[in-house]
């Protein structure tokens, strides 16, 4: 299973460049002018995420900076614990399905922590998590919005709970890859 | 709320430096956030422009079609209430491949277009129908083949290996996928009960 994974991630980025290459050039689409013509709007796209990135990476460093992250991860540590989760991960878990930018700040804060760093057991894990699950808050009230919908029943419910299994989800697969967390 | 959850990061972390004595250390990091935004978003534009680039070749070669075309069934599956041939079908289809393939910007929309023609078919327009709630479920957990975003940010964290993210990923997002759908099954279950 760990061998699965690994191969999985080793493979899977060549492969899909390998076959939608091949498959372009099959069907006769001018591949190389179409992926400039496409990866033009890549620049657009990231520059307009400066301010939100600068207004989250700002407000999570002073957090972290002040040492009131590590208040708030030693007293959430028993819950942690509890739920398998290193607790250094659940400020961002919690932060997740409201902003991805946020999470995406936490996430790079715990890259810079030496502590942990990006191949580190937590940082393996906080990036399957920013990964792996996506904002339901705001995708929820986007798409209802749009079309006027005010009674939405269970559908928060179903994204927050999924969000959970992500969370489960994201656990197990860093235990098959690398082994349980060191020093649980 | 993000209002709310933006200042009580900025509050509580201003107060704790306040009797820690690391007010020194906060001021740089107001500094160091603001360079380190601007350097984020700098490191994604590597990611995202090799994959837009890639998934425009997809688009005209036609994969993208395609893969609408295979999650045909899945469809039929998952939206037992809207008919294979009405128009939502192609929306829900379509912003389901744009999730996997991670299109985060073609996906929105083609989402929002999928809800406005389910409000057609919605005979109670201020409440949610079925095929709505399991859009929801499948738009807030979805597949996804390459998170491009976090290889970029671990490309520029120095990684010795950014991609090994890749299989994990895939992992947890399958689970988080066949969760949202056995939810919104046991939901949906549950409040057509309660209405009958």
């Amino acid at each position: 299973m760990q061998q699965v994974l690994s191969t999985v991630s080793a493979w899977l980025l060549p492969v899909l460049v390998a076959a939608v290459l091949v498959a372009g050039y099959a069907r006769r689409v001018p591949i190389y002018n179409a992926f400039v013509e496409g990866a033009k709007a890549g620049f657009g796209t990231s520059i307009r995420l400066i301010p939100h990135l600068v207004a989250m990476m700002v407000a999570v460093q002073v957090f972290s900076a002040s040492g009131a992250m590590d208040l708030v991860v030693r007293a959430l540590a028993p819950a942690a614990h509890w739920l398998h989760l290193p607790p250094q991960v659940v400020p961002m878990a919690l932060l997740r399905p409201i902003s991805s930018t946020g999470s995406l700040a936490f996430l790079k804060d715990i890259f810079q922590n030496p502590r942990f760093g990006p191949d580190s057991w937590v940082g393996q894990l906080a990036s399957t998590l920013q990964a792996a699950s996506d904002t339901t808050l705001y995708v929820i009230t986007v798409y209802f919005g749009s079309v006027g919908i005010k009674n939405i029943r269970y559908a928060l419910k179903v994204g927050l709970l999924a969000d959970v299994a992500s969370v489960v989800g994201s656990v197990i697969a860093v235990r098959i890859l690398l082994g349980p967390m060191p020093g649980s | 709320m993000i209002d709310l959850i933006w200042l009580m990061l900025f509050l509580s972390g201003i107060v704790t430096a306040a009797f820690t004595g690391r007010m020194q250390a906060v001021a740089q990091a107001v500094l160091g956030g603001a360079e380190s935004g601007v350097a984020l978003a700098i490191a994604l534009i590597s990611m995202v422009s090799l994959w837009l680039g890639l998934m425009r070749i997809a688009e005209l070669a036609g994969l993208v079609r395609l893969m609408t075309n295979w999650l045909r069934p899945v469809g039929r599956f998952l939206y037992p209430s809207v008919p294979p041939d009405h128009p939502a079908m192609g929306s829900i289809l379509a912003n389901m491949a744009a999730n996997i393939l991670g299109l985060g910007n073609a996906a929105t929309p083609l989402g929002l277009k999928a809800m406005q023609e389910l409000q057609t078919l919605n005979g109670d327009k201020d409440t949610a129908s079925d095929a709505m709630c399991t859009l929801l479920a499948i738009n807030t957990a979805s597949i996804t083949l390459i998170p491009t975003t976090v290889i970029a940010v671990r490309m520029q964290s120095h990684s010795a290996d950014p991609t090994s993210i890749v299989g994990t990923t895939l992992f947890a997002t399958c689970i988080g996928t066949v969760a949202a759908i056995v939810f919104d099954r046991l939901f949906r279950a549950w409040s057509s009960r309660r209405r009958a």
